[in-house]
């Protein structure tokens, strides 16, 4: 046992004393935190003001066109060519044309820009002339405004059942959202972690060290030692990130916030009416739009103990499984070069639970979901992925009992390749003989 | 006393036998030379007192006690292929390695002292491996097999590597060593190192043991009863007297040649016949080297 310790520690000493870990724990929450603010930055950078001409020969979209943040619409008068010549000495971003005929031929309306516009702007544009035909051309056809507004008041009154549902949906969207981060960050982590054991091994191999060290130790011992110490750096890591990362959107959010006012109060005021259930008058049906505030208002709806101690149950289990095949194979070869032909087959399972988990996500409770995540080799991504959806305990239950005997049975295999294989120089080792390996005496 | 008995131990591997019924007995405090052509199973009998891997028959007594895990403390092993974590600190690495072996942080640490002082390597002790040359490195690596104190060190081709102002200081090292009751077991092809240093010897060839006991007597055992004999003028009277071959000359006027004594002659007859005959610039027996001893026994094995 002692010796197993002292091997702990080496194995996680020198990983976490290395500078590329430092660089790692550092850069990691930095370049998340970065890349989020950089995105809001930029979205909320690009909002300045521009300047729209209109030139309304129709006379039927003087009130049509409101102001925004965005957009400023000014109405000018006069001929389309001389609004073309003022355009170019007026400071405007683009002129819009809309013919007297525009009901009959819409495709007749006309932007003029200095530099091309932007789809946003177009549609904007679009979406404001079509629907002020589309009541023209309804209250033509005898369907007076006041139908118009009664029709959207029964569409709004359908919304609210529909709201009511929304609850449940939104807490799947943040199950969704769960479940999918909790997957990607096992697969992460096996992968990372597992090639971190891999290459260790190999290490001493072709360093020849292990021959002084299994003089000392068990190789069974050093093989756990090295699977054990690594899972701590990996804790280790991710607990580091963590910490940095909350600490690091709070204090950017703060700053971010001063350009923000308006937007963090709307936001706010959505997720009281989302939390609330009642229906957003303003916009029908668009309240389930804003993941910000499902994520947030559905939070609370999930069992957020369970998920954790699943994560690091789960995290694990399937960094255990994994990391003693990853071990083996990096005591079978002599070189990090020839791990690839190995690799194939543990990484496979790998893959493909991360791609059945695209499925998993949106048929949580179908039979592919319920037998993949009892499978020790799939299990521990989605199993995650299901956890935040709402799993029968006694799934849960067989999914680890599973898992820890899959973890078992692995390890046993591996350090009966380990023990052979850390000691077989210049060979180029085949299936064939790692099959016999196994069963030396 | 024997600190180590190796008894009919027996190793097989997927398609060829490395060890086959193998007996040898190393006696405490003596140098113990284990010889053999590449392949013969050396290293698999080392790897067994190393606890590394198993016997498939047979048995290992150390101290007369059957082999196990309380021994790895009393023995040092320095493997014929050298290696050292090449991206940790020599302090580090070598305080981790002692304590594999059961010294504690703080005996380790102490003993290391006393270790950089004598090789003067003080200032290694913050240097990764990698920035240490070969030869550096095979000197953290002794140290590191030595530091534990064991009492049985083994070493395989311990010279390999080392200039030689480093071996004689290696060297040095081994007998002071021996001198303190430590017992020796060297693997080695070099033979005029076992004619320096061993005291005993095994020799293993295609698996088995094929010879061992004291050098003197196995020396002893492989004289072949002839003389060599320098000398200026001509061997003919003694023709019939003696078996004479090899007779050439060597140098301006002086031949030499080797002389078989037959059952019951003295070389103090063969002296005397000589004088007359001839002018004698040297004469002596012909002792076989180790490496004549190592061809002779090596080569009456026949090529399977």
């Amino acid at each position: 046992m002692r010796n197993i310790f002292l091997v702990i520690k080496r194995e996680y000493l020198v990983r976490v004393k290395k500078k590329s870990f430092l660089i790692m724990t550092l850069l990691g929450p930095l370049l998340f935190v970065g890349f989020y603010a950089a995105v809001i930055w930029v979205a909320i950078g690009s909002v300045d003001t521009k300047t729209i001409q209109v030139l309304d020969e129709s006379g039927l979209f003087r009130n049509e066109f409101k102001d925004s943040e965005a957009l400023k619409f000014s109405f000018i008068e006069g001929n389309l060519d001389s609004a073309k010549v003022n355009f170019r000495k007026a400071d405007a971003n683009a002129l819009v044309y809309i013919p007297e005929n525009v009901i009959k031929s819409p495709k007749s309306v006309r932007i003029y820009a200095a530099k091309n516009v932007s789809m946003d702007l177009k549609s904007e544009i679009e979406k404001v002339i079509e629907k002020q035909i589309e009541d023209i051309k309804l209250s033509e056809a005898g369907i007076t405004h006041k139908i118009l507004e009664d029709s959207r008041v029964n569409v709004s009154s359908e919304t609210i059942s529909l709201s009511e549902e929304g609850e449940k949906t939104s807490s799947s969207g943040a199950a969704t959202v769960i479940g999918g981060i909790c997957a990607f960050l096992i697969y992460m982590s096996v992968f990372i972690y597992g090639t971190q054991v891999m290459r260790g091994i190999t290490e001493e191999k072709t360093s020849r060290i292990v021959e002084v060290i299994i003089s000392s130790v068990k190789p069974f011992q050093l093989m756990l030692g090295k699977i054990i110490g690594v899972a701590l750096v990996g804790l280790t890591q991710f607990v580091l990130w963590i910490l940095l990362t909350t600490a690091l959107t709070s204090a950017t959010s703060a700053i971010l916030s001063n350009r923000i006012p308006k937007d963090a109060v709307e936001m706010q005021q959505q997720m009281e009416k989302v939390q609330k259930g009642m229906p957003n008058q303003n916009m029908p049906g668009n309240n389930v739009e804003n993941p910000m505030a499902e994520v947030l208002g559905a939070v609370n709806s999930l069992n957020i103990p369970l998920i954790l101690g699943c994560f690091l149950f789960y995290y694990l289990g399937g960094y255990l499984l994994y990391s003693a095949l990853f071990g083996a194979v990096g005591a079978a070869v002599d070189n990090d070069a020839d791990t690839q032909q190995f690799m194939l087959p543990i990484t496979l399972p790998i893959i493909f639970s991360f791609v059945f988990a695209q499925f998993v996500l949106r048929d949580p409770d179908g039979s592919l979901a319920f037998w993949t995540s009892i499978i020790p080799f799939t299990s521990p991504i989605i199993m995650m992925v299901r956890i935040p959806f709402g799993v029968p305990a006694w799934e849960i239950a067989l999914s680890m009992v599973l898992l820890v005997l899959g973890f078992m049975a692995t390890t046993w295999l591996a350090a009966r390749i380990y023990r052979v294989g850390i000691l077989m120089y210049g060979k180029k080792v085949t299936y064939k003989e790692l099959a016999k390996w196994i069963f030396y005496k | 006393m024997n600190i180590i008995e190796v008894r009919n131990v027996t190793k097989e591997y997927a398609n060829h036998v490395a060890l086959d019924n193998v007996s040898i007995s190393i006696p405490r405090g003596k140098i113990f030379g284990l010889l053999g052509p590449n392949g013969a199973g050396k290293t698999s009998l080392i790897r067994i007192i190393n606890q590394i891997t198993g016997p498939d028959k047979g048995e290992i007594l150390f101290d007369g006690e059957l082999l196990g895990n309380k021994h790895i403390s009393r023995i040092g092993y320095l493997p014929e292929e050298r290696g050292l974590y090449k991206k940790m600190k020599v302090g580090d690495q070598l305080l981790y390695l002692a304590q594999l072996k059961g010294l504690s942080q703080k005996e380790a640490m102490d003993k290391l002292k006393s270790w950089f002082v004598k090789f003067d390597i003080k200032t290694w002790w913050d240097k990764s491996v990698s920035d240490l040359s070969k030869g550096m490195q095979q000197k953290v690596q002794f140290v590191s097999t030595v530091l534990h104190e064991p009492d049985l060190i083994i070493l395989d081709e311990p010279f390999s590597g080392f200039d030689p102002i480093n071996a004689n200081l290696i060297r040095d090292e081994i007998l002071e060593l021996k001198q303190k009751g430590c017992t020796i077991i060297f693997s080695t092809h070099r033979m005029e190192t076992v004619e320096e240093l061993c005291d005993h010897i095994a020799l293993i060839h295609k698996s088995k043991k094929i010879l061992d006991g004291p050098k003197r007597e196995i020396k002893e055992q492989f004289k072949t009863n002839t003389y060599f004999v320098e000398y200026k003028g001509s061997l003919s009277g003694l023709e019939g007297l003696y078996e004479i071959s090899a007779d050439k000359e060597v140098e301006n006027d002086y031949r030499r040649a080797t002389i078989h004594l037959g059952e019951n002659k003295s070389p103090n007859a063969l002296l005397t016949s000589l004088l007359p005959n001839v002018e004698i610039r040297s004469f002596g027996e012909n002792i076989p080297s180790m490496s004549d001893i190592f061809m002779r026994s090596v080569n009456e094995i026949p090529e399977a």
